[in-house]
């Protein structure tokens, strides 16, 4: 087995996108509630006009990303497997209380581990795009002839399922070896990773 | 001059208009209403209208001589008729058929109500409508000023002097005061006739700003500040806004106007011909266009996606009695009639508006007022005499019609007049009273009794009365299409999509901000709730067992 090196695992754009993302995300769950009446303290129509921008602008980051996902072939970190998926289940419900190390060892090409990549599959095929229709949808309602509290609606369930999302993602991003060494990997770029042999990239 | 001082530094003659122009252009803040084109005849040229006049038929007389078909028209127009057929419910409505939530009605009150009919000599209801001569121009046309219907007198003016303890609406040129008295002058009906031109807004505000008894008491939304109002009161109708007169929007055809509050056109998706404006119909979409805001911004389109189902008026007209004009919002007859010392008397409120008069009962007056707001489909539905009324709750003088369901409704302010009236508590419907009369003994404003009153104005219909009388709460709806605010002073997003915004009341639809999905909020809001408990219990047994760990 190859030595753990201390490599940059997270491209400059990857970090950029992800952190970008994670701001706008916050910003449109937060207008978001404050649209459908769940919480108050600032202006209504202030509240549609950030939500709105910031929905553009996630939007845009989106279409970056799928852009830089095909041309840089990282795509393949999403394809979801189950080779070692019930191991890694198993350590979260139960070895990481015993201090067992992670079953799945990240490499460079494989940075997530298999829970990871179906939940990452999950927010990008399911959640992403349900959010941003309904959110089209949404903005059109007045030219799309479709019933406006159908969409509301879907837009609502999207988004609870976009917060439920964000609030597990930001706890399972302490259970790395430190409290914060995913923090830190994703802010930093480089993390302590497998480094596999340059010639044997089918051996995994 | 008026711009002397203007010329002083060059600038005038031409100069100041184009200048002015020009601001206007540039600063496209306001549009102004085409100056009218010149009239083809001068007034004071006509023999014919050189006087003296004795009376206002005279005058008449004198302006069918050639404007031949004049009174027919006005003869066929609700003006002058006040009796309308309803096309949607098929009552007969108009101001001599209906009960109000103020004054009451007309049957027996005539020489009072009747002086704001566009005619001569309503007194009873003996009045020959097929009289042209009894059709009053002036009132329409006077552009001096001077032309004043007097309040009591049936239609007529003055012909004589008039001396009185004071309160009527009149033309301080035209009144003298000495000890405590005043003397009303005649217009000179010569001088009036001679300068007569298109209706300006003091000529309809004459009736129209003074129904209900008073300045501004009966709409709300119509009142003497509108002669001249601020841009901040009225932008259509000021002079520093677009300039616009009554006809301007309502325009007539052959003395014929669009406008009705019976029928409203509340959704008008009908377009006119290009380059010209439509002449049928008084409402802002004929200039507006149902798309009025900029396609340029998203705001603006998504402002243009209410334009469906909610009326320019909501939120344009932020608020009604702008003027400094305040509105009755509450009359109580029920309390009429009380007496100091065997004399009626009057209270005031702190703003010095009757809060009580012997007359009348008690009032409530408000300024700057939030309408209140429905799905409105322009018909009007009222409890007509001898209808049957509900006593146990708030009787409806008129009801509306419209839902959210109803894709023709548009939600619509409205002025909500609330009070007491006289009721049959026999026949279970609203009453007529004879509340006017200064020389009858059932008047109930000279003798102060409510069966003489109601026996009186009753006899006046074949509707019976029982003798047995009480007084029922009431509501009145008013649309509120006047007092268009500057933009800026519309109606913002959060005043609706709130929880408890200005549209808490309606029911029947969606509306973001305000509504929540009961059922799905739930659930979300538990799942998430769920995922912290669980984080929770995670993180704590982590930390726990890492503990015992390190310790052993």
């Amino acid at each position: 087995m190859a030595e753990k090196q201390y490599v940059k695992i997270f491209a400059r754009f990857e970090r950029f996108w992800h952190w970008t993302q994670a701001l706008l995300v916050i910003v449109l769950l937060v207008t978001g509630a404050r649209l459908h009446g769940l919480i108050g303290g600032f202006d209504w129509k202030a509240a549609f006009g950030v939500h709105l921008v910031a929905a553009g602008l996630i939007v845009l980051l989106w279409i970056f990303a799928i852009f830089w996902h095909f041309t840089t072939g990282e795509w393949v970190q999403y394809v979801p497997t189950f080779r070692n998926l019930v191991a890694v289940i198993r350590y979260y419900a139960y070895g990481i209380f015993l201090g067992e190390k992670h079953p799945a060892k990240p490499t460079v090409r494989r940075k997530h581990n298999p829970l990871q990549r179906l939940s990452y599959l999950f927010l990008k095929l399911i959640i992403n795009p349900a959010i941003w229709i309904t959110g089209i949808l949404y903005l059109t309602i007045g030219s799309n002839g479709l019933p406006l509290d159908w969409v509301a609606w879907a837009h609502l369930v999207a988004a609870y399922a976009m917060a439920v999302f964000v609030v597990i993602h930001v706890y399972m991003a302490t259970t790395g070896e430190t409290v914060l060494s995913y923090l830190k990997a994703m802010i930093t770029g480089y993390e302590w990773v497998v480094v596999e042999p340059e010639k044997k990239p089918g051996k995994r | 001059m008026r711009f002397r001082w203007l010329k002083t530094v060059g600038i005038g003659g031409r100069t100041l208009p184009c200048i002015l122009a020009a601001f206007v252009v540039i600063g496209g803040a306001a549009v102004h209403a085409q100056e009218k084109s010149p009239p083809t005849a001068d007034h004071t040229k006509f023999e014919s209208l050189k006087g003296p006049f004795t009376s206002g038929p005279e005058v008449t007389r004198a302006c069918l001589a050639c404007h031949t078909e004049a009174a027919k028209q006005v003869m066929s127009s609700i003006h002058w008729k006040w009796d309308y057929t309803h096309p949607v419910t098929g009552e007969t409505l108009g101001k001599r058929n209906v009960i109000n939530a103020f004054c009451g009605n007309v049957a027996s009150n005539e020489p009072r109500c009747t002086s704001c009919h566009a005619g001569y000599g309503w007194e009873d209801e003996s009045f020959d409508f097929s009289d042209e001569t009894r059709v009053d121009c002036l009132v329409c046309h006077d552009t001096t000023g001077d032309y004043v219907k007097f309040d009591v007198k049936a239609g007529h003016p003055l012909y004589e002097p008039l001396t009185r303890k004071g309160g009527h609406v009149y033309p301080d040129s035209l009144k003298q005061k000495s000890g405590g008295m005043t003397t009303y002058l005649p217009p000179d009906l010569a001088k009036v006739s001679q300068a007569v031109g298109e209706p300006g807004r003091a000529n309809c505000g004459a009736c129209h700003f003074y129904g209900g008894g008073g300045d501004g008491v009966k709409h709300g939304d119509l009142d003497s500040s509108l002669v001249s109002p601020p841009v901040e009161v009225d932008v259509h109708m000021s002079p520093d806004g677009a300039d616009l007169t009554c006809t301007d929007c309502h325009t007539a055809h052959g003395h014929q106007w669009p406008g009705s509050r019976y029928l409203g056109t509340v959704r008008d998706d009908n377009r006119g011909k290009p380059g010209f404006r439509r002449r049928d119909v008084a409402s802002c979409q004929s200039c507006h266009t149902s798309t009025p805001h900029s396609t340029a911004s998203i705001e603006g389109l998504k402002l243009n996606d209410h334009t469906d189902r909610v009326a320019c008026q909501t939120c344009h007209i932020p608020e009604f009695a702008r003027g400094g004009v305040a509105t009755k919002t509450w009359w109580d007859w029920s309390t009429a009639g009380k007496l100091k010392d065997g004399k009626p008397y009057a209270e005031e409120d702190e703003h010095g508006h009757h809060s009580y008069l012997s007359k009348k009962g008690h009032f409530v007056w408000e300024e700057n007022v939030v309408p209140d707001y429905a799905f409105w489909n322009g018909v009007v539905d009222y409890s007509l005499l001898g209808e049957k009324i509900d006593p146990s709750g708030v009787v409806p003088v008129n009801k509306i019609y419209g839902s959210a369901e109803d894709p023709g409704s548009r939600i619509y302010p409205f002025k909500r007049m609330r009070g007491k009236q006289a009721y049959d508590r026999d026949n279970n419907n609203l009453v007529l009273t004879n509340v006017f009369g200064p020389e009858t003994d059932t008047a109930f404003w000279t003798n102060f009794d409510w069966d003489k009153s109601i026996s009186a104005a009753m006899a006046k219909t074949d509707v019976p009365y029982s003798g047995n009388y009480d007084f029922v709460e009431t509501e009145m709806w008013w649309p509120t299409t006047h007092m268009v605010a500057p933009a800026k002073s519309a109606l913002s997003c959060g005043d609706c999509h709130a929880r408890d915004g200005r549209l808490s009341g309606l029911s029947g639809f969606y509306l973001p901000g305000r509504d929540l999905f009961k059922t799905t909020d739930r659930i979300g809001l538990s799942i998430l709730v769920l995922s912290l408990v669980g984080i929770l219990g995670h993180s704590s047994v982590r930390i726990v067992m890492s503990r015992r760990r390190k310790r052993t």
